[in-house]
């Protein structure tokens, strides 16, 4: 088995990438794509404001994407199956589906792969406003901004975010993919239930289980028949609505590899926006909840997985958000909401609505975006993958959110588009809208953005992890107020100890960046294997034997021999072995074993007297001759009634020498019953 | 190691299905169904069976319900609230949503209509729901360590399941009610092709075999869209939950193409409540449905509406759902009375109806007077149409689903007896699978065999999956997209790939089977080789050349080799000087005379297999013939051969036979 990290990712919306090679197999686990790096991308400009982008230093041109770096490198047709954890996980999946060479499979859950689904279509018609602006790429292979010198006059921090630390990650960009990809890609998803067995190639089992990152999303059980493998993505213990993490599931395995880098992405970022943020004036509400937010990763709670504190704290979080909103509401400015989660959105969503509900805020929400309309009508129908407290709303006959009901009495506004003229006939402010991209690059945020950047009552909400400074570049001067938070996107630090030990592996393959920053205690119950991007690390295998299953048939055609030293019985053994379902089988053939009662392979030593018993008993008279040169023994035996025959013996051989073939034959056969052998 | 299997009920008859097995030392309850024809102590299965001290939750594992159909589920809340099991019980989302409803449904239509003692309450009902583990499709749940049940889709109304358990080696299914054919709003049961030792299947059209559905929509369409123009009112008898949806769907869609105003009703809010739970669980329907309601939900009917008791006499054509189905009391009954004495009406009776009710008695002929108890009668003077809408999978669909599990034993249930009798016939002689359909409390012992379990070593899998590989290659068979034709490669693998190696036995021990190779070193012993040897003389003369093949004679004939002797030789001798050149005529010779191109030379002997030949050095070998007259021309080759090639032995003979030319 071998494990090669592709990248670490970036946090929620980039998770982390690895190649698995296991059972002459290459699994490749996530394909996100970077949306992050959109940033480098200069919105559509407005008409009346074309100079205002001018200044902001970006690219001005059709966008493309940052897919894996490294990914673009490996040869479609090796990858044999795919495993997606997230729906943002799967963003990338089109570029790779839509390569001729790959043939392989891909697993996901079915709401990971019709929320994917969704957010791909969301991605792409927002970027058929940039293709109807600019127009197709005129030269589709290399556009005008992937020159040098185009890339030259980018600043510093864009320039990295094209190329890379190293400046090589060029090649990891690539164009927006069409609807027909996406139909292509999605025609090669086998959707999955939670605890759902599929096998791969009759060797490998797969199964996802529920890992409480957002509705639908899960961590993997690989079992092989040589090693089972626990892949932990980044996990959430007691999520707000969804199911949690389903830790019980994933116990006895003997590796865990852990992916889940939310804790390493978040503290870096922690650091550099609050100093931008500083830096730039800009309007951070500051409160003790928030903060206690940003640091929970360093605090020592109890050692207790399923504490409240999650819960308590992401609760917390969100009605703080709640009263920011309100605040901003009752001085008379509207927010802006970019976020993606679906989950947060949804209890956004719910909490929002109850705190206008108790101030009395006849406020409207709306909802702009492509695909907004169907995932709400999709996540009313998921029962099965909420919490059990959801569930309960299943059973007594209610919707399972309450965004069905606030439709209902028309207090939210679901639009596909900014420009209906629906909208606009409804328009007023201020009010709570959510329409995507959290890049602030592309979809109706961006006219929204436009309307209201200088607008000091107004109010952004975006989540920790975006770089600020970057994001807003367009829309200078900034005047709006900004509220970073950061949702839960991970377990904690001080929580993975505990888990480990709960999931007791053998082995664990863990980030070495991740253990830079948070050292891990020495254990003596299993053992650690660090992993870095881009190098592959080769894990050695601890099962010695293989497990099978002897059916019946074939057994009753043994005939065991019992050795006469050990407590030890052996038998030949032939027949048909089969893989099925991760299980090797030993089956009888369909023509019955041929048991020639002739042993082929002998051990020990002979004693002579048994064997001149032996051959006695099969009418063949002879004598022991002592060899007189060696010392231990080494004798013969001659036989000379009725054919004459020699049969001498050493320790650790015996040969036979007689003409007559009938006779040897017979001193075979005496042999075998006084020597070990089969 | 044996599944016993004790049916409680459905056994030879339709109504209150409940399965106990047993296996491995788990005991799983299949189904706890109440019987609709009885009003006695009949009506529920034989609890007592399962634990004579009343113990249910020692003497059974699980409970699992497949449906939510009375006769599936009717007898649960007895049995946890007022019999007291207090164990684990599954069923699926939609059966844990939806059974209340029917519970309660049938609850107050006993106890409120009809005034009779009832078995359980509406709290009883809440408290025996609350403790209902709910299942996805295909989850494999551990219900413990040994036992794992997991549900495959069954397409017999919403949530209908088909139940997969498996306690070590042995595995079951038990069926509930399926449907093999996609109806409006549900698609065809679905499972995987698992290895099974017994398979628990409905029989309910056990001879039945039904024709296109189209027609019978068309038919049903037809029948009511003629009594509706005629003025008449339309009663369709159903359950609130399956049927009615179905029938909804294919109404609302009729309308709307024809566009009719004749108001569509749903008695009690008890459907429109259900249409509520359709809605959230349109997962569970078929693909069709869920595809189309990613915007609009298939279950928002336009043309449905909820019903009020005034409007049974009000004037003017109307289409009615009234629960319960069957016409077995309640609500449907009241309005029949109403209407079934009228020419113009019609009642339909969509599905099956069991013995005892109105609704048997109006399909079974054409009665123009239903007695209703002592004093009171209806006169039917209405038409009635039946529908054989059934969700129920017909004789075809159980066949199919046989074959394709392919297990080793069958039991039917929920059937007719002399129907399952006859498709018994037909599981056995044409698929040759046992089969059996027990009565109500028979118990059935099903002997399995276990497999054993051992282990491998990595050497051994690998030496063998190098053959199977090969196979695969040979067969251009591709790896990568093998997912589905699992079973190809399984086939492909069974019918090729022979696996010989040595079985280990150690008390204490599990098995463990070892390449060939690796026994002496598992063993910690060293081998003791034994060979065969025999050394023979071989003259050395001048030979003439071989001038054609027609001087030779076939001489030895066997598998591996032919032996050409030459006829006529000339001897001169002439003695060897070099033992090595010697080998490298030997070898020639036996190139030219026998057909093995085989043969190898090392550094003193040539060799064949395991079959050495050098040139004997010793002057008394001890291989040697005894013989006289040794001449200087002879040189003796010793030969030694292992005895798993002891064919080889008539090489010796050749060899003797050989008169060798030698140059020097």
């Amino acid at each position: 088995m071998k494990l090669t990290c592709l990248s670490q990712g970036n946090g929620y919306y980039c998770p982390p990438t690895h190649i698995l090679q296991l059972c002459g197999f290459r699994l490749l686990l996530e394909c996100p794509i970077d949306l992050s790096s959109l940033a480098v991308f200069s919105p559509i400009p407005s008409a009346g404001a074309a100079n205002l982008d001018a200044s902001s230093g970006l690219l001005r041109a059709l966008p493309w994407l940052k897919t894996v770096p490294g990914l673009h490198l490996w040869d479609p047709s090796l990858i044999d199956a795919v495993l997606v954890s997230s729906p943002s996980a799967m963003l990338g999946l089109p570029f790779l589906t839509r390569n001729a060479k790959f043939c392989g499979k891909i697993y996901a859950t079915e709401v990971v792969a019709r929320i994917g689904q969704l957010l791909m279509e969301d991605l792409l018609s927002m970027h058929a406003e940039f293709l109807q602006f600019y127009g197709a790429d005129v030269k589709p292979a290399s556009p005008e901004w992937m020159k040098w010198v185009e890339l030259e006059k980018l600043s510093p921090v864009l320039k990295q975010v094209v190329l890379g630390e190293d400046g090589e990650e060029l090649g990891a960009w690539m164009p927006l993919y069409s609807a027909a990809d996406i139909k292509e890609c999605m025609q090669k998803i086998q959707p999955l239930k939670y605890g759902e067995e599929t096998c791969f190639n009759g060797s490998i089992i797969m199964k996802a289980y529920s890992s409480g990152l957002d509705i639908g999303s899960c961590n993997w059980t690989i079992n092989s028949p040589k090693i089972s493998i626990t892949y932990l993505s980044s996990s959430l213990f007691m999520p707000a609505c969804w199911k949690g993490f389903d830790y019980h599931s994933l116990l006895g395995n003997d590796l865990v590899l852990f992916s889940d880098l939310s804790s390493l992405s978040s503290t870096a970022s922690t650091c550099a926006e609050t100093r931008e943020i500083r830096n730039n004036n800009m309007i951070v509400e500051n409160d003790p909840s928030l903060c206690s937010a940003s640091a929970l990763s360093k605090d020592e709670i109890p050692h207790q997985l399923f504490g409240t504190d999650e819960t308590s704290d992401e609760i917390e979080k969100i009605s703080f958000i709640c009263s920011c909103i309100i605040d901003s509401l009752e001085g008379g400015g509207s927010v802006l909401i970019p976020i993606s989660r679906l989950g947060t959105v949804l209890l956004l969503l719910e909490q929002i609505s109850e705190s206008l509900e108790s101030f009395n805020l006849k406020v409207p929400i709306f909802m702009i975006s492509p695909t907004a309309e169907e995932t709400l009508a999709f996540v009313n129908t998921v029962p099965e993958w909420l919490s059990k407290q959801r569930q309960q709303k299943l059973f007594s006959g209610e919707a399972l959110f309450n965004h069905v009901e606030l439709k209902k009495v028309n207090r939210l506004h679901v639009f596909p588009s900014i420009y209906s003229s629906e909208l606009l006939m409804m328009w007023q402010e201020p009010c709570i809208i959510f329409s995507p991209h959290w890049s602030l690059r592309l979809g109706p945020v961006v006219p929204l953005l436009r309307r209201w950047h200088a607008d000091p009552k107004s109010l952004l909400i975006l989540e920790q992890g975006v770089n600020v400074e970057v994001a807003l570049l367009p829309f200078r001067p900034v005047a709006i107020k900004v509220l970073q938070s950061s949702f839960l996107s991970g377990i904690m630090m001080h929580k993975v100890e505990p888990l480990l030990e709960i999931l007791h592996p053998k082995l664990v393959l863990y980030p070495e960046d991740l253990r830079i920053q948070y050292p891990l205690k020495e254990n003596s119950s299993w053992s650690y294997l660090y992993y870095s991007e881009n190098v592959q690390l080769r894990v050695p295998s601890f099962v010695e034997d293989v497990k099978a299953c002897l059916e019946t048939n074939l057994a009753f055609q043994l005939r065991p021999r019992r050795l006469t030293q050990q407590n030890i019985a052996i038998a030949r053994l032939k027949g048909r072995i089969f893989l099925s379902k991760g299980k090797y089988f030993l089956a009888a053939s369909r023509i019955p074993m041929e048991f020639s009662n002739k042993q082929l392979l002998y051990w020990g030593s002979i004693e002579p007297t048994c064997l001149l018993l032996a051959l006695q008993d099969r009418g063949l008279v002879g004598t022991i001759h002592w060899n007189k040169d060696a010392a231990n023994g080494v004798y013969t035996i001659q036989i000379t009634n009725p054919e004459k025959a020699v049969i001498e013996t050493s320790a650790t051989m015996t040969t036979i020498s007689c003409e007559d073939e009938n006779t040897a034959t017979l001193i075979y056969e005496a042999l075998g019953t006084v020597c070990d052998g089969i | 190691m044996g599944i016993e299997c004790l049916v409680l009920g459905a056994g030879q008859e339709v109504g209150k299905s409940c399965v106990v097995v047993s296996m491995g030392g788990k005991r799983i309850m299949f189904d706890c169904g109440m019987h609709m024809g009885y009003l006695d102590n009949r009506r529920f299965p034989d609890f007592s069976l399962i634990s004579k001290t009343g113990d249910f939750d020692s003497a059974l594992t699980c409970v699992v319900i497949t449906h939510f159909h009375l006769d599936h589920v009717g007898a649960l809340p007895y049995f946890t609230e007022v019999c007291g099991y207090h164990g684990p019980i599954y069923m699926t989302y939609p059966t844990k949503a939806l059974a209340p409803l029917m519970l309660e449904d049938y609850r107050k239509v006993m106890v409120d209509r009809r005034g009779e003692e009832e078995q359980f309450t509406y709290d009883h009902i809440m408290e025996c729901l609350k403790k209902v583990t709910p299942l996805d499709l295909k989850q494999t749940v551990q219900v413990d360590k040994d036992l794992e049940i997991r549900a495959y889709y069954a397409g017999h109304v919403l949530g209908a399941a088909m139940i997969y358990a498996k306690v070590g080696e042995s595995t079951i299914v038990y069926t509930g009610d399926y449907n093999m054919t996609p109806d409006r709003h549900l698609g065809a049961a679905h499972i995987d092709r698992l290895q099974l030792d017994l398979l628990i299947t409905e029989s309910t059209y056990a001879t039945t075999i039904r024709d296109s559905k189209y027609a019978r929509e068309r038919e049903f369409l037809r029948a009511i869209h003629k009594c509706v123009a005629g003025g008449g009112k339309v009663l369709i008898p159903t359950f609130a939950l399956g049927r009615a949806q179905e029938l909804c769907i294919l109404l609302d869609d009729y309308w709307e193409r024809m566009n009719l105003k004749v108001p569509i009703y749903f008695s009690a809010g008890l459907t429109i409540q259900a249409n509520m739970y359709y809605k959230m669980l349109i997962g569970w329907t078929s693909q069709k449905i869920k595809e189309t309601s990613s915007v609009r939900n298939t279950f928002d009917f336009k043309h449905v509406c909820p019903f009020d008791r005034s409007l049974i006499n009000a004037p003017g054509p109307c289409v009615l759902f009234a629960t319960p189905g069957m016409i077995s009391g309640g609500f449907s009954l009241e309005v029949f009375k109403q209407w079934a004495p009228s020419e113009l009406n019609l009642v339909t009776l969509p599905g099956y109806c069991v013995a005892g009710t109105i609704g048997h008695k109006l399909m079974s002929g054409k009665p123009t007077r239903i007695d209703l108890d002592k004093d009171t009668y209806v006169d039917v003077r209405c038409q009635i149409h039946q529908l054989s809408f059934s969700p129920h999978t017909d004789s075809k669909g159980i066949m199919d689903l046989v074959e394709y599990l392919s297990p080793k034993h069958v039991i039917l249930v929920h059937g007719e007896k002399p129907k399952m009798a006859m498709l018994k016939e037909r599981i056995q002689s044409e698929l040759g699978i046992q089969c059996y359909y027990p009565a109500n409390n028979e118990k059935l012992l099903i002997s399995t065999t276990q497999n054993v379990k051992i282990d491998v070593t990595k050497k051994f899998i690998r030496s063998c999956s190098s053959a199977m590989l090969s196979n695969v290659k040979n067969s251009l068979l591709s790896i990568s997209d093998s997912g589905s034709k699992d079973n190809e490669i399984i086939k492909l693998a069974r019918e090729d790939t022979t696996a010989e190696g040595i079985l280990l036995m150690e008390k204490t021990k599990t098995a463990k089977l070892i390449h060939g190779n690796e026994l002496l070193h598992t063993l910690g012993v060293k081998e003791h080789q034994v060979r065969f040897a025999f050394c023979c003389p071989v003259e050395v003369t001048r030979m003439e050349p071989l001038s054609d093949e027609a001087n030779t004679t076939l001489c030895h004939v066997n598998s591996i080799m032919k032996v050409y002797v030459p006829r006529c030789l000339v001897t001169e001798d002439r003695l060897t000087t070099a033992n090595n050149t010697l080998l490298d005529i030997l070898l020639s010779e036996l190139e030219t005379r026998t057909e093995c191109k085989n043969i190898q030379i090392a550094s003193d002997s040539l060799q064949l297999h395991t079959f050495h030949v050098r040139v004997c050095s010793t002057e008394h070998c001890s291989y040697r013939k005894k013989e006289n007259g040794v001449g200087e021309s002879v040189v003796y080759f010793c030969c030694s051969w292992s005895p798993c090639d002891d064919r080889l032995r008539c090489l010796c003979v050749v060899l003797e036979l050989f008169k060798i030319r030698n140059e020097y």
